[in-house]
């Protein structure tokens, strides 16, 4: 599987990212945000976690607007991969790739630690190596994480079975406790919790493991 | 010439920091706020004669989240 992580001035997940990757058998390697064209037989893009541009105006606002990121939209149009962390989901909510937006937690405090989420789908190369209604702890890391949706939105997303996981004790009051939203072709997923962090037990969970395996097995079966 | 382009979160979108400084105003002795929301302005100096469905183009596709907010523009 061939894979990019983008790169904005402020990203901070990046190596992270590019690590859990390349441990779950991905050939992976990073694209700047100037650049305007992705690498050719593209699989998989992987927005990172981290402030992009500051956070100024709206979290990712700003790197929605980058050369690369028409790149990315077009990868997604065509039926690529994308996996937004943290930042890279605000990015992808931004680029209208992910519907709804990202707001300031309820409790208005930046939140780092990990959580608890409950795998609300199987169906996707995302979420396909987790069973169904399990229950998984990742970091998360975030200011600005609560979901917002409108109600007819959200019965869409629950109707089209595309909320990939959910809070069981909503941190930062996202709507229907949604922490990951896939994209009308399942190919698409942002989520506010951190994966990549969850890949080695000294640091606390190796559940983000499954997400990689099985993305990266996903996508090299033609 | 100047654009102000004044940026609200939607009726119906929460606001935490609208409500944090509502409390806040409170626990100061203010009575009678009855609500709160927290926007941001956004001014904008542009060449004379700017067409203005041109700085509207500029709040749609940059300036302005329309999911969770709505604007109001002033040409000065």
């Amino acid at each position: 599987m061939r894979a990019v992580v983008i790169i904005f001035p402020g990203s901070n997940c990046d190596r992270d990212m590019l690590v859990a990757l390349r441990k779950s058998g991905a050939d992976v390697s990073t694209v700047w945000h100037k650049d305007a064209e992705l690498p050719q037989n593209l699989d998989l893009v992987a927005i990172p976690g981290g402030f992009s541009f500051g956070d100024y105006l709206r979290c990712g606002a700003i790197a929605a607007q980058s050369p690369i990121c028409r790149a990315v939209v077009e990868h997604a149009n065509r039926g690529g991969y994308v996996l937004g962390v943290c930042n890279g989901f605000q990015v992808l909510t931004e680029t209208g790739l992910i519907p709804g937006a990202l707001m300031r937690n309820s409790g208005l405090k930046f939140l780092c630690k990990p959580i608890d989420l409950i795998v609300e789908t199987q169906n996707s190369a995302f979420t396909s190596g987790y069973a169904q209604g399990s229950k998984i702890q990742v970091p998360i890391a975030h200011h600005d994480g609560n979901y917002f949706v409108t109600d007819s939105e959200l019965t869409a997303l629950r109707d089209e079975d595309r909320v990939a996981f959910r809070y069981t004790d909503n941190p930062n009051g996202s709507v229907h406790a949604i922490a990951g939203v896939l994209s009308c072709n399942r190919r698409v997923l942002g989520m506010m919790p951190h994966p990549e962090r969850a890949m080695e037990s000294q640091v606390g969970s190796t559940n983000g493991q499954a997400l990689f395996r099985a993305l990266v097995g996903q996508a090299m079966t033609p | 010439m100047k654009a102000i382009v004044t940026v609200m979160l939607k009726n119906g979108v929460l606001d935490p920091q609208g409500e944090a400084v509502k409390s806040a105003l409170s626990v100061l002795g203010f009575s009678g706020v009855n609500g709160v929301r927290q926007g941001k302005v956004i001014e904008l100096d542009i060449a004379d004669g700017t067409d203005e469905s041109q700085v509207n183009e500029m709040c749609s596709r940059l300036l302005v989240n329309s999911v969770i907010e709505s604007y109001t523009l002033d040409i000065l």
